[in-house]
């Protein structure tokens, strides 16, 4: 029957009439807006992959992979300039033909202010077309990864832009919405052809796509779903045939259930703790030395936490626990860095004791509740495991909107956070969670961490362009962190995608599954 | 009655003044919109230039008045979360959510006047233990365990019922309904039962114990005596005089049902007013949580303004009251 099967998809894909095949997919929320400058979430970026292109993406092993560029390299005569070369004869789903004009605009237009993915565009200064299809992308100096930074920069039509007065972004200010937060003009794979916003979006298959093979599945059901139970009843039900952010609680009972299976995978995500380091900022004891300052206090820490148990009873199973803020599939990751340490309970407490505190301390823990996998359950466990050397930890639990807010403003002095390195790429956790705070950098090092040794590396990382030399300074970046120990990596997240027994969707690291390379039996 | 009229409605003005300053600064507690905008790789200056183009920075008092201002003129703003005029998004919903308002409304006034009324009548039999028992677990479960559990016989094991969603609406006039497909009254079967059950109950009892009391009426005491029927006693005499109180429940039963919604919607995945904000809280989507409790805030005070010129239309001593001041 397979066989069967397999030969009706490769004639379809031949040429021949197309068996109609629908997905109907439900996630935990919408595309927030059509504009594909007009948001930097992951969950949009997922759902506009189908209709809007990139020039290169991510596959499901993290490689870069060519989309709407072919080919891309660094500019012989100017390595501060990268050279896209674009793939011919695609056309938008209007008709236009894309070209080199069409990159220009883009990615101008998701620089431009007010578009909220600027910042992966900052050291871009000029956009360049040389021909019709060739862009170069001048930098203000060798940005060795920035082609990294274009995997959920989609390609707009400039004309099209233009006769629907769509050239900027949407402007919070003005009183009405723009044209391109409910319309899209993509080269995509698939054509929107209805939508309602939070309930429904229809697509149907783009007949003149540019990919040589037709994907298996022709129609797109897009529902949310916000209520995670609500969303396991649909597929138990067969509403839907496949569901998205699936919480770990209901993988054993859709696993057990019959027609539907789960396919995990890790995600792009690590779970850590970061403590404050120097002085406390506020509360109580705002200028007194805290206590994580002595690096013999963070290595017991390190020592108290039992990975493996928060794996085995808090995630059931479904993480993979590390000694680093990087996920297997990144660049510079090594078996070795993510070596974690076994718990070792006597040992902290002499080491606590060598720092002066034998009594332990008490300190306050910050924590999401409502983000990531079973956050708030994580940081209970860890104030559990604490206890057992002597540190006393208050728990303040919060929505991630009041979290983030708390511990950007420097207040938090021990807290849990999430990290995705979208660029894969290990420089990514370094700026932002390792440097030393600055306006452009250490954004998320709010606990007063400073290495000025690790700083110098890391700015040198970020414009060398000699690959071997740049992962040779990656690799001696992580061996200072290994020392210095900023934060306290504890897992790395996995995805669950619940589905119908005869769907087959691969797991992306991103979290942005694409149906075009998804298989019905 | 003129001027009571306009004491009342200046009272209404400064009702929804207090509700909306009163909102804006819990609002300061909600957290940073930013952070749910912006994604994790935005530069502090680009945090920075956002919150100073959204005023974020301004004191309260001004974005307050900023932002009475606008709806004064009709200007509500655009949703920080999903970039559209929060108006359109509000009006864009409220057909859903109206429309099971109203279904739970008349499932819980019918079925909760007749189980009062049979409850009251057959006070020692068997059926009305049974009911009252059931009554209880309406009052006491929680929506959600209600609704959930209700998927779960009705969509998941009985593949009678969808378990979300609205089916397919048709669109008239700019109103969306689901009266007229056959998947959307499928659809409205699980959250209009699951929303009406409180009220069901607590309808139940309150006509049971009036009638109850009625009952021991000496009136109609002697309506028996007369050889009236039974049917005639109890319907055309008992029933209509437990209704007096029903009436002023019911009015404030719409309001709270509309507003309460919010838990029945987000299990069932209903897309209407009360679901918009949910997700708009979690996003701190400031504009669209502002208008919604407006609106809420507009609904209860309009209520009350009809009971109130209700009351005074009915009763006649208020009115001679208001003369003799005049």
């Amino acid at each position: 029957m397979k066989t069967l099967l397999g030969a009706l998809l490769i004639s379809a894909a031949m040429g021949n009439p197309v068996l109609a095949e629908t997905i109907r997919w439900a996630r935990m929320a919408d595309a927030l807006s059509l504009d594909p400058h007009a948001t930097n979430q992951g969950i949009t970026a997922g759902f506009l992959h189908h209709v809007y292109e990139t020039l290169v993406d991510t596959d499901a092993e993290g490689n870069l992979v060519p989309r709407l560029a072919t080919e891309w390299m660094v500019k012989d005569t100017s390595p501060d300039t990268w050279v896209f070369k674009l793939r011919p004869d695609v056309t938008f789903h209007d008709g236009a033909a894309f070209t080199a004009e069409d990159v220009v605009f883009s990615i101008n237009r998701a620089r431009s202010e007010g578009s909220l993915m600027r910042s992966l565009h900052g050291a871009v200064v000029d956009v360049v077309a040389v021909d019709d299809l060739t862009v170069e992308v001048k930098m203000a100096a060798p940005s060795p990864i920035y082609p990294r930074n274009l995997t959920n920069t989609f390609m707009m039509d400039l004309t099209w832009a233009e006769a629907n007065n769509v050239v900027k972004v949407q402007d919070f200010t003005a009183g009405e919405d723009n044209y391109a937060v409910r319309n899209t003009n993509g080269t995509g794979p698939y054509v929107l052809t209805s939508r309602e916003p939070e309930v429904r979006s229809m697509l149907t298959l783009n007949e003149k796509h540019w990919a040589e093979t037709s994907p298996g599945i022709t129609d797109i059901e897009y529902l949310t779903i916000a209520d995670p139970a609500t969303r396991t009843a649909a597929l138990l039900s067969g509403e839907v045939d496949l569901i998205l952010d699936m919480p770990v609680q209901d993988i054993e009972r859709i696993s057990a259930a019959d027609g539907v299976k789960v396919v995990t995978g890790p995600e792009n995500r690590v779970i850590y703790f970061s403590y404050r380091i120097g002085q406390y900022l506020h509360n109580e004891g705002a200028g007194e030395m805290s206590p994580f300052t002595d690096l013999k206090v963070r290595e017991a820490v390190d020592l108290a936490v039992d990975r493996d148990a928060i794996r085995q009873i808090i995630m059931r199973g479904q993480s993979i626990p590390t000694d680093v803020v990087a996920p297997p599939f990144v660049n510079g990751w090594t078996e070795e860095i993510a070596t974690y340490s076994k718990p070792d309970v006597e040992r902290a407490k002499a080491l606590l004791a060598e720092a002066g505190y034998p009594d332990g301390f008490s300190i306050t823990l910050d924590t999401p509740n409502n983000r990531y996998v079973n956050d708030e359950a994580i940081s209970q466990a860890v104030v559990g495991m604490l206890a057992r050397v002597g540190i006393r930890v208050s728990l303040q639990s919060r929505p991630m909107a009041q979290h983030s807010q708390y511990f950007q403003s420097g207040e938090s002095d021990f807290f849990l956070m999430g990290w995705g390195v979208p660029t894969f790429d290990s420089a990514y956790t370094f700026s932002g969670l390792m440097h030393t705070r600055t306006d452009t950098a250490g954004l998320y090092n709010p606990v007063g961490y400073s290495n000025p040794e690790l700083d110098a590396m890391i700015d040198g990382i970020e414009t060398e362009m000699d690959i071997e030399k740049r992962n040779a300074m990656i690799a001696e970046a992580w061996a200072i962190i290994e020392v210095d120990r900023p934060v306290l990596a504890i897992h790395t997240q996995s995805l669950a995608y619940g589905m119908r027994e005869n769907v087959n969707v691969a797991i992306h690291p991103g979290d942005m599954p694409r149906m075009y390379q998804a298989t019905i039996d | 009655m003129l001027i009571f009229v306009l004491r009342r409605l200046i009272q209404s003005v400064f009702v929804m003044l207090a509700v909306s300053l009163l909102a804006f600064v819990l609002f300061q507690f909600a957290g940073d919109p930013i952070e749910a905008m912006v994604g994790q790789d935005a530069t502090m200056a680009d945090r920075a230039a956002l919150r100073d183009r959204l005023g974020l920075d301004d004191p309260v008092v001004f974005q307050f008045a900023r932002f009475i201002g606008n709806a004064v003129q009709g200007e509500f703003g655009l949703s920080y979360r999903l970039q559209q005029p929060v108006l359109g998004l509000i009006m864009q919903r409220l057909p859903a959510t109206v429309e099971l308002a109203v279904t739970s409304t008349i499932i819980a006034l019918v079925l909760g006047t007749a189980l009062g009324v049979l409850t009251a009548l057959k006070n020692r039999s068997w059926i009305t233990g049974i009911i009252m028992a059931v009554s209880l677990v309406g009052i006491s479960l929680p929506t959600f365990l209600i609704g959930i559990g209700l998927i779960y016989v009705f969509a998941v094991e009985l593949h009678w019922l969808p378990s979300f969603g609205r089916g397919q609406v048709v669109e008239l006039g700019g109103w969306s309904t689901g009266f007229l497909t056959s998947s959307g009254l499928r659809s409205l079967i699980l959250p209009s039962f699951t929303l009406a059950l409180f009220q069901t109950a607590l309808l139940m009892r309150l006509i049971r114990a009036e009638m109850l009391e009625v009952l021991r009426q000496d009136y109609i005491r002697f309506a028996r005596a007369r050889g009236l029927s039974e049917r005639v006693i109890n319907f055309r005499h008992a029933l209509k005089n437990t209704l007096v109180p029903v009436i002023t429940v019911a009015g404030l039963m719409l309001g709270s049902i509309i507003a309460f919604s919010v838990v029945t919607e987000s299990v069932f995945q209903w897309p209407g007013v009360g679901s918009l904000f949910i997700a708009s809280v979690q996003a701190v989507d400031v504009p669209v949580m502002s208008v919604y409790l407006m609106f809420i805030a507009l609904l209860f005070v309009t209520i009350n303004f009809v009971v109130d010129i209700l009351y005074f239309i009915v009763d006649p001593r208020l009115r001679a009251d208001s003369q003799k001041r005049a």
